[in-house]
């Protein structure tokens, strides 16, 4: 990985991570009672980060894999860490994700969050750095600063401003993260002393690690990825905490967080041990098969609106973690793809759940009924995101899926066939929903609600926007991707594409 | 003895001569002021003197003392820790109708003590400091003696820390017998010569004796009833100077035997480091009581500790000495909390009198946080960059088992840790009877508040300090 020049002439990169939380320390002295203040400093603060990426997107040398916007100082000397930023084509769309996703979020939560304001906004803003800070940190201890960084807030979040079974599921998600960091830290110190005491990770991705190694840092990196992810048998958490966390929470869990762990696999897994990461193919594409399929069957049997987008999104996720490790450009391009469509459509879903949410205050799908002939516009908006959800042609799910599809074909066959399956039952659990919320008879709940109003539109149209931007002119965002992706697999597959199987790499480890 | 010797042991001097100033003050006037300013007094002047005689460093001082960079390191840490627990002490005492003045005198005789062990070259003043130590706190942990669980406390701790003293001396004995010198250099001896049952069985019992003044497990049983019992600053003292000061003394001694050449030895303090780091962080799991949770967590940091000591090599100085300043900030931190809220009517230790803290006490409950993350090694905070020099420390030195049982302990030290933090910013039940927060021990917390994020931010001064203290120039 080669290292460009910060073309801007200002260190955007710091900007961005420190202008939310300096006003997340503006509002920490603004006295409690002064409510409107406090949200419009979060605002404005979340627009200005928003104004700040923009030139991310148009500066982007999209011809080169290296590292842009690059930043670099000396932070620890006697651990040889840096203080290190940069971008690339995989990471730049997150930044940008998180930057839109905060403004949502501080818009929905407008009137929803009634008590604790200062705190909730203060929360809110330290997630927004800690988000961009894990997306460009070069340096493995500042990732990991970052990374953590997050949990605290992002714990409070859920805990504090959540729902009735808060306090339990806040406690999970913190735990069940803590103990994959944890070991992606041994991990972490492994290869630095390995490396001769480097926390770069440009430098680290230059050495091609023993293969036992490789075999044993994979998992522990894995245990700390999946688990963010969420893939299969660790996806637990996910349901309790998105179901839980306040609104914004649950956006920005769906938007950003579990993407983390996805990132992860893209810039840790496979580059740094990519003959670990080859060898683990088959069982890293079932794994994502399994949570495909069953993330949908499950979700066919939910009562809750939440708890539904919560299973979905186990099994979108599947389709990531198989793009991913078809470990081919176009299964690759479509994970990341469809790490950004997950992040828009399911973060959009959340988004209108929750403004239901704050007209009936019920959750139960039950308990609607309707909905569309009360609320025609915010019907026709879900109706958007539904189908981005399914996939249907011209919204961003169908290219994502189906270059991940493709991807997966190549790779493995059964892969492919039996993912496909997964958008099927998809489609019947999203249109089913679709039947039960927003047509039958009006349920007695929802008469007389009132429809959508402008800051609520502010705070979806822009998603809808980028449904549509995606499905229809892909190649705006896909064209980030192209350099350092096929940067990436020359690493994978240094010469031809051949693909050893677990047992023989369990074979070359142990002789 | 040379004028320079005397120099050289200034700090010491002084702080030998504060409470036998803070005695003489209080046979002319009682007043808890007084006592407080003439403490506070003596700690200053006594660390500024650190480094006057950093100048004549390093100097044996007569066969018992040696003063060196690594004494004075530790000694200067051992002052800033009493002049925290001072002013913690203050405004905790205040609220109580007890004689004052006299702990002051304690607490100094006992940060004397502590000095005397991290600069002890010798089995005698080794002893010395340590009983000058332990005969101090004795009396510390009982000073609320109107409490009955401070006179449990204090028997408890008086009767197991003899028995532990004993063993300590009779180990030295055995070795004494063995090598025909009581200087602690005489241990490196020991263990060049080749194994002996004598050798072995003096190691064994001075491992036991130390073993029980660490609170490691197994002999970890006294420390959650004696934490539960002294008043809150004095846990924090125990918690801090006195283990730090044992733990500095057993580096630099021990770490002159080759563990590679007495692996039974090893095996055993692995035993004893894994043994910790489980007992301590699942029985914190049970408990109900924020001082005793503490204790839990003191007994599993000393594992962690062990880690890094096992690592040996000057990355293992190091990080133990890392480990010790973050633990020190942390643990002082957070008993400085409990003092702090501490009422007239009492301390709050139920977890309950902490639900919904963060509303009555925004501020307390933030550093309350910020302290409790820190012991359990999230990053920002000093634990975090300590966790991170022991773990280096022990992949570095190959001993996986044992880091891999750091990391698991540590997730599930995590998990009580969060159960505090939770009851904080959870739904306030009904009124608790908080007290006003007292300016010295408010003082106090938010300067170690600074140091913890300092030390986790900007680690590289401390790290400096420690590198020249171990590799000189």
């Amino acid at each position: 990985m080669n290292l460009m020049a910060n073309t801007l002439g200002y260190p955007i990169l710091s900007t961005l991570i420190f202008l939310p939380v300096f006003g997340a320390l503006l509002i920490a002295l603004l006295p409690r009672s002064a409510e409107p203040l406090i949200k419009s400093v979060a605002l404005i603060t979340s627009l200005l980060a928003f104004a700040f990426s923009i030139p991310l997107f148009t500066n982007f040398d999209k011809t080169t894999a290296a590292l842009q916007f690059v930043e670099r100082a000396n932070w620890i000397p006697a651990f040889n860490i840096q203080y290190f930023l940069g971008l690339d084509g995989i990471s730049i769309l997150f930044v940008l994700l998180s930057t839109l996703v905060t403004i949502l979020c501080v818009l929905i939560s407008w009137n929803s969050i009634k008590n604790k304001v200062k705190e909730f906004y203060i929360a809110l803003l330290i997630i927004e750095g800690a988000m961009i800070g894990v997306f460009c940190a070069m340096d493995f201890f500042l990732f990991y600063i970052f990374w953590e960084a997050m949990l605290i807030p992002m714990y409070l979040l859920i805990g504090v401003w959540g729902g009735p079974n808060r306090i339990y599921a806040a406690i999970k998600f913190f735990l069940y993260t803590l103990v994959g960091s944890v070991l992606m830290l041994v991990g972490i110190i492994a290869l630095y002393l390995y490396a001769d005491r480097t926390f770069s990770i440009p430098a680290l991705m230059n050495i091609r690690y023993p293969l036992s190694m490789q075999f044993w840092l994979f998992w522990a990196f894995f245990a700390a990825f999946a688990v963010k992810v969420p893939m299969f048998p660790v996806h637990t958490w996910l349901p309790d905490a998105h179901t839980e966390a306040p609104t914004a929470g649950s956006v920005i869990l769906a938007a950003v967080l579990i993407k983390m762990g996805a990132y992860g696999f893209l810039r840790f897994s496979i580059p740094l041990f990519p003959d670990a990461a080859k060898a683990m193919t088959i069982p890293m594409l079932a794994l994502s098969v399994i949570a495909i399929i069953y993330g949908a069957v499950v979700c066919l049997a939910q009562t809750d609106l939440k708890r539904l987008i919560a299973y979905s999104s186990v099994s979108h996720m599947g389709f990531v973690t198989l793009g991913i490790f078809a470990m081919n450009i176009q299964g690759m391009e479509g994970g990341i793809l469809q790490m950004l469509n997950h992040g828009i459509v399911t973060g959009a879903l959340f988004l209108c759940i929750g403004m239901i949410y704050d007209r009936t205050h019920t959750r139960q799908i039950s308990d609607y009924g309707g909905v569309a002939t009360v609320l025609p516009v915010y019907a026709g908006l879900f109706m958007v995101f539904t189908l981005a959800s399914i996939g249907l042609p011209a919204t961003n799910g169908f290219i994502g899926e189906f270059l991940v599809l493709l991807g997966g074909f190549t790779a493995q066959r059964w892969a492919g066939v039996l993912a496909a399956t997964g958008i099927i039952i998809g489609a019947g659990y999203m249109l089913w929903l679709y039947q039960r919320v927003f047509f039958l008879q009006v349920n007695a709940k929802v008469q007389g609600l009132k429809d959508i109003n402008l800051r609520e539109l502010v705070a979806v149209v822009p998603m809808a926007v980028l449904v549509f931007w995606i499905g229809v002119y892909p190649n705006a965002f896909l064209s980030f991707l192209h350099p350092s992706v096929q940067n990436l697999l020359n690493r994978v597959h240094p010469g031809a594409i051949e693909m050893s199987t677990l047992a023989e790499f369990l074979k070359k480890i142990l002789a | 003895m040379a004028p320079d010797d005397l120099r050289a042991l200034l700090p010491f001097m002084i702080l030998a001569a504060s409470p036998v100033a803070v005695i003489l003050a209080i046979a002319f006037y009682r007043g808890h002021a007084l006592s407080f300013i003439i403490s506070i007094a003596g700690l200053l002047i006594s660390f500024g003197s650190l480094f006057y005689s950093f100048r004549y460093a390093p100097r044996a001082v007569t066969p018992l003392l040696i003063i060196d960079r690594y004494s004075l390191f530790f000694t200067g840490l051992i002052l800033l820790a009493t002049l925290a627990v001072s002013l913690i002490s203050f405004g905790y005492l205040e609220n109580r109708s007890y004689r004052r003045g006299e702990y002051y005198a304690l607490l100094l005789s006992a940060a004397l003590g502590a000095s005397t062990l991290v600069a002890s070259s010798h089995f005698a003043s080794f002893f010395l400091g340590l009983e000058i130590l332990s005969l101090s706190l004795y009396a510390m942990v009982a000073y609320t003696r109107g409490s009955r669980f401070s006179l449990e406390a204090a028997f408890k701790y008086l009767v197991l820390a003899s028995v532990s003293s004993a063993f300590l001396l009779f180990g030295m004995a055995l070795i004494y017998s063995y090598a025909g010198t009581m200087e602690l250099a005489g241990l490196a001896l020991v263990s060049r010569a080749g194994p002996s049952v004598f050798a072995t069985a003096g190691l064994a019992m001075m491992l036991v004796g130390i073993g029980f003044k660490l609170a490691l497990a197994p002999f970890h049983m006294w420390t959650p009833d004696v934490y539960e019992g002294a008043p809150a600053p004095v846990s924090a003292f125990v918690a801090t100077v006195s283990k730090g000061a044992v733990f500095a003394l057993l580096v630099r001694y021990f770490s002159a035997f080759s563990l590679h050449d007495y692996p039974y030895l090893f095996w055993v303090l692995a035993g004893i480091s894994i043994l910790s780091m489980l007992i301590g962080n699942l029985l914190a799991l049970l408990q109900n009581n924020v001082k005793r949770i503490l204790a839990y967590s003191s007994i599993s940091q000393l594992g962690y500790l062990l880690v890094a000591f096992l690592a040996s090599g000057p990355q293992s100085f190091a990080a133990v000495s890392y480990y010790l300043a973050s633990y020190f900030v942390a643990m002082l931190g957070s008993f400085g909390i409990v003092a702090v809220l501490a009422g007239p009517r009492g301390e709050l230790v139920n977890l309950e009198d902490y639900q919904g803290l963060v509303w009555n006490r925004p501020w307390l409950a933030g550093i309350f946080t910020g302290m409790l993350l820190s012991l359990a090694g999230l990053p920002l905070t000093a634990g975090f960059i300590a966790k991170f020099y022991i773990v280096s420390a022990g992949v570095q030195a190959g001993q996986w088992a044992l880091v891999l049982v750091l990391a698991a302990s540590s997730v599930i030290g995590l998990f009580y840790y969060v159960r505090v933090i939770a009851a904080m910013y959870s739904k306030r039940l009904e009124a608790v009877p908080y007290g006003e927060v007292p300016v010295g021990g408010g003082i106090a917390v938010a300067v170690l508040t600074v140091a913890l994020l300092w030390l986790g931010i900007w680690p590289s001064t401390l790290i400096g300090i420690i590198q020249r203290m171990i590799y000189g120039n």
